[in-house]
């Protein structure tokens, strides 16, 4: 038997993932090419611009930078607002 | 025993100052203005250690009751009738917050055109918020009931609106024996809250929630929108047992024999049953005793708590009883006497059918005595005893 | 992480898998709002896109304490928490944050805004403005600009300017307010970070632009987010105690004379595709007044 919920009122607690795995909204998914990602040229913590603007907080501002694909929802705001042009926005084959 | 001779809103004030309320907001609004003005005092005079948040309106002063009840403080407003009714969105927002709010209703009569003078459309109309309504007769119940209130409200997880008549009680001055703190302090432990707010584990109190039931992140099965709701409907369905254990408790410690649910009048060899809110209840009982002068075996049953409805206590009061005469003073437009409605709904469950006749009495503070009441009464019984039943609703007085 | 970044909380709380639409700036900003703020605040927040970006019970999509409030009562609900803490002697550690979008603050929130204001509560407000009832499907707000089409506005636009937040706040006592831009998320984090530091009312205002309101794509937020800011729509300044100082981009546009004008902001977005040539200049107008007015009192200070 599932536990039943024993809350009086309407009390949520954090989590990820709340609206599932908002990955699944892409259109649009960012590649990034590290031989223009300024972090990965310089081998330094430096620009991280597609982390500052990621709306969703889903780049990791790491050496190398990554994309948690399982939630970015393709936006394409990281791939506009990078100054080396190191991001491209490449049409999401879906599964059927 | 100490014993002063007080206003209705001075004993409000009183009963909240003995709580030891922590957060108190109100707006001004006549007749409830002088509660929240005595309640200043004793914070500015240092007498009550409250915070006290003078609102611009009441839709906010209910607010500030709320988040501070959420967030842990023992929380008090008061208002009447328009007051109330901004309120609205608000008073809704409470109940489903689950908050033990009491909040003084000094009943008054709702516009278009003003009145400022005694009804109790104001806090009827509020039925089906999901508060605990509790309506006093005299000013002792006033303090009393503010007491037994946060003690009620506290245990069950519920708002309290304490209503009393505007005027009638708020401004007349009674004999009222006040409660030693100490003694409160017994009755009365401090408030814990439901929630609690740590740095740790945050929580979002009252998001969205689906129609449906959702997990949460362990797998836990939780309530959709109507499994909330059925929640609050049982809440105060219980909290009936409650009312009445609380009441009890705290007539034995301050030596009280004022009723939980409902109180009878005369009623054990009765054969007509008035029955009535509030102070037009207590008029009926002087009304009751001149028809009894007249060899008509009339009693009174009047109803403490309104919300939860007491509905098994007041189909056995009136189980042998051959005409109830219902006098209030609200109406639900397009139909009949609101309390008339609710008692005659109880009625119908207990299979009685006994005849019941309603009058909508004192609406803006027309005045309502006993001896009309009486005359009334004997009116209505003519034409129940001939089978006249046409004419179910009367106004009083009109 | 880089020093220009280095002092930003690395923390995410908003947390992946949100219920914000793509692209949204407000989401952006928040996340900022959140760093900035830390763990120890009780927010609380009216019906709103934000209530959705927490999402629905029993996950909230943000690791931050929130009491969800009724749509006019923000401030109201932010003085409660106030005086609970005060009371309960747990004020000195915790801080209390109102959020709020334009309609919360602009219009239905005004009255119990003013009053928090006036009583000089300890809070922060957040008005994040997407100029328009944008969770209910666009429609149009007092802090709506002159010619943008809402779906209350549908045919003749939206026929007046907006409403001065600013001057309605600053015509209380207030401690601190400041304006920003998600554009520009370090301005907005030191200002909540200066706000969070500062005793009685800080009103803080975001304008977050919105692409399926305002029409524009996804990926242009921050794009359009900084052609409102180049172009004086969105102004990034701090007021304290009544001293004016432009920051960041706005502080560069005035000291070099560089702002642009609307014309390129207002063709980048759909809203505005039936704006007539005079209600552009009356735009341009309304934001010039503004500007001059900021220009003179910054220069004043």
């Amino acid at each position: 038997m599932p536990k039943s919920d024993d809350n009086i009122c309407a009390i949520s607690r954090p989590a990820i993932g709340e609206a599932g795995k908002t990955g699944d909204w892409r259109d649009l998914r960012p590649v990034i090419d590290y031989t223009k990602c300024i972090a990965a040229i310089k081998k330094k913590s430096v620009c991280y611009a597609c982390w500052l603007y990621c709306p969703d907080g889903v780049i990791l501002p790491e050496n190398p930078v990554k994309i948690d694909y399982e939630y970015c929802k393709g936006c394409g705001i990281c791939a506009e607002e990078c100054p080396s042009s190191a991001i491209t926005m490449i049409t999401e084959e879906k599964e059927k | 025993m100490s014993v002063k001779i007080i206003t209705g809103n001075s004993a409000a004030a009183l009963g909240a100052k003995i709580c030891k309320v922590q957060v108190i907001s109100a707006y001004p609004i006549t007749p409830q203005t002088s509660v929240t003005e005595t309640l200043s005092q004793y914070v500015e005079a240092g007498d009550l250690k409250a915070e006290y948040v003078r609102v611009e309106s009441e839709h906010s002063a209910l607010t500030v009751c709320i988040s501070a009840s959420t967030v842990g403080a023992r929380s008090f407003t008061s208002t009447s009738s328009h007051g109330l009714l901004y309120m609205h969105e608000q008073v809704h927002w409470a109940a489903g917050s689950r908050l033990p709010i009491v909040m003084c209703c000094v009943n008054r009569g709702v516009g278009a055109p003003w009145t400022i003078f005694n009804d109790q459309q104001d806090s009827l109309s509020q039925r089906d918020t999901g508060w605990i309504q509790l309506y006093c007769k005299d000013n002792q119940e006033i303090i009393d009931t503010v007491i037994q209130a946060y003690k009620i409200a506290e245990t069950s997880y519920l708002p309290v609106m304490v209503c009393y008549d505007g005027f009638l009680l708020s401004h007349t001055m009674m004999p009222v024996d006040i409660p030693k703190e100490k003694d409160v302090d017994k009755f009365l432990p401090p408030y814990k809250p439901y929630l609690s707010f740590s740095k740790k584990e945050p929580i979002n109190v009252n998001p969205v929630v689906f129609p449906w039931k959702r997990e949460d992140s362990k797998g836990v099965v939780r309530d959709g929108y109507m499994e909330l709701r059925q929640k609050l409907n049982e809440a105060l369905i219980s909290s009936k047992d409650t009312i009445l254990n609380i009441n009890n408790e705290f007539n034995k410690l301050f030596k009280r024999e004022s009723a939980g649910l409902i109180w009878e009048y005369n009623t054990k060899d009765a054969e007509v049953c008035i029955i009535g809110i509030g102070s037009i209840a207590s008029e009926s009982e002087e009304a009751a005793d001149l028809l009894r002068k007249e060899k008509i075996k009339v009693g009174v049953l009047g109803i403490r708590c309104f919300r939860p409805f007491p509905k098994e206590e007041i189909v056995s009061a009136l189980k042998n009883k051959k005409y109830i005469i219902v006098f209030e003073k609200a109406v639900s437009y397009g139909f009949e006497g609101i309390v008339a409605s609710e008692v005659k709904s109880a009625l119908y469950d207990g299979g009685i059918k006994t005849p019941l006749f309603s009058y909508i009495a004192g609406l803006g503070g027309r005045d309502v005595k006993p001896s009309d009441i009486a005359s009334e009464v004997k009116k209505a019984l003519l034409e129940m005893k001939k089978k006249n039943f046409k004419n179910q609703t009367k106004w009083f007085g009109c | 992480m880089p020093d220009k970044l280095f002092k930003i909380e690395k923390k995410e709380y908003l947390l992946p898998g949100n219920r914000a639409c793509q692209g949204c700036s407000l989401a952006l900003a928040y996340r900022y709002v959140l760093k900035a703020l830390g763990k120890n605040v009780i927010y609380t927040l009216p019906a709103s896109c934000l209530t959705v970006v927490y999402g629905l019970y029993p996950i909230s999509s943000v690791d931050a304490s929130l009491i969800n409030c009724t749509f006019p009562s923000c401030a109201a609900s932010a003085s409660g928490i106030v005086a609970a803490l005060k009371a309960l002697k747990r004020d000195k550690d915790t801080n209390v944050v109102a959020i709020a979008g334009d309609g919360g603050t602009f219009d239905i929130g005004m009255q119990a805004l003013s009053g928090a204001l006036e009583r000089q509560t300890n809070f922060i407000f957040i008005c994040y403005n997407n100029e328009g009832y944008m969770n209910t499907g666009t429609q149009r707000s007092s802090a709506t600009p002159l010619g943008a089409i809402t779906s209350t506005t549908p045919f003749l636009t939206k026929l007046e300017p907006q409403k001065d937040i600013i001057k309605i706040v600053e015509a209380h006592n207030v401690s601190y307010v400041a304006s920003s831009s998600p554009a520009y998320p370090k301005d907005l984090y030191d200002k909540l970070v200066k706000a969070k530091g500062i005793k009685g009312s800080k009103f803080m205002h975001i304008l977050t632009p919105c692409p399926p309101g305002w029409g524009f794509p996804i990926n242009h937020s921050v794009k359009i987010a900084k052609l409102s800011v180049d172009c004086g729509v969105s102004v990034l300044f701090e007021i304290e105690d009544g001293k004016f100082q432009f920051t960041g981009r706005s502080k560069f546009l005035a000291e070099k004379n560089k702002k642009k004008d609307v014309t390129e902001y207002i063709k980048a977005q759909k809203r505005f595709d039936k704006i007539s040539d005079s209600q552009i200049e009356d735009f341009q107008k309304w934001v010039d007044m503004r500007w001059k007015n900021y220009l003179h009192r910054n220069n004043a200070s």
